[in-house]
């Protein structure tokens, strides 16, 4: 029985379901706008809440303690496969979020895949996604986030517009403004 | 292993079934572009969800 057990299966392996959730919470820092299934957008967002709360946490305490903040780290990249979204989520992101009490990501439902029906949904972080990002781009941005290193990524993102992977965390700021 | 005494008859089994039906989906009205959509999921048309773009459909 799965009394009181939270979270999903997903029909995986724990090893394998770590690594998913993994990646996906990677993609979600990197991208902070990633489309997936509703389930998957569900766990995604119970892990992601917490490291985006465990940087904060750190961040507020570096003055006091910053050899924490190197734990803290340290921590999140147990779950973060990219050294790079690490420093970006301990900087950019933490400066974002603020004092939001939590509830740093939003899932929005997009309606059935055509293939095998699965509920699809947006899973996005709130500070980065306030309304006018989408318009007037054309959503051609396909499965740039499959590919494996972020240098991979920066070679094979043909689709958003001047916002080169390097730049990430500069153009991210500046990409909310407009 | 039990097993059934009698066969049924067709009517016996379509009459249990007349019961089976299919519901109509709920759908609510896009705010935005005033299609049909299924409610609390993002316009399929428009790409709108409370109040904002969430998604860009394929071609509109
Ligand atoms: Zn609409």
């Amino acid at each position: 029985m799965r009394h009181r057990k939270s979270g999903r299966k997903l029909k995986r392996t724990a090893s394998h379901r770590k690594a998913l959730l993994g990646s996906l919470s990677t993609s979600l820092l990197r991208h902070k706008r990633i489309t997936t299934t509703v389930a998957k957008a569900k766990e995604t967002r119970m892990v992601v809440e917490k490291l985006i709360t465990r940087a904060r946490n750190a961040m507020a305490n570096a003055a006091a303690a910053p050899a924490a903040t190197v734990h803290a780290r340290r921590e999140v990249a147990r779950h973060i496969n990219d050294r790079k979204v690490v420093s970006e989520l301990f900087s950019t992101i933490v400066d974002k979020v603020g004092s939001r009490p939590g509830g740093y990501t939003r899932i929005v439902r997009l309606g059935q895949r055509p293939g095998d029906g699965a509920e699809l949904a947006v899973i996005e972080l709130v500070d980065f996604n306030t309304g006018s990002e989408l318009t007037g781009k054309t959503e051609t941005k396909k499965k740039a986030a499959r590919v494996g290193t972020y240098r991979k990524t920066e070679a094979g993102k043909k689709e958003k517009p001047a916002a080169k992977k390097a730049e990430a965390s500069a153009s991210a700021a500046s990409k909310a403004s407009e | 292993m039990p097993n059934p005494k009698r066969r049924h008859s067709k009517s016996r089994g379509r009459k249990r079934r007349t019961h089976y039906k299919a519901t109509a989906a709920a759908v609510s009205e896009c705010p935005n572009c005033h299609t049909q959509k299924l409610p609390h999921r993002a316009c399929p048309n428009c790409g709108f969800y409370n109040g904002r773009t969430i998604t860009v459909p394929k071609k509109a």
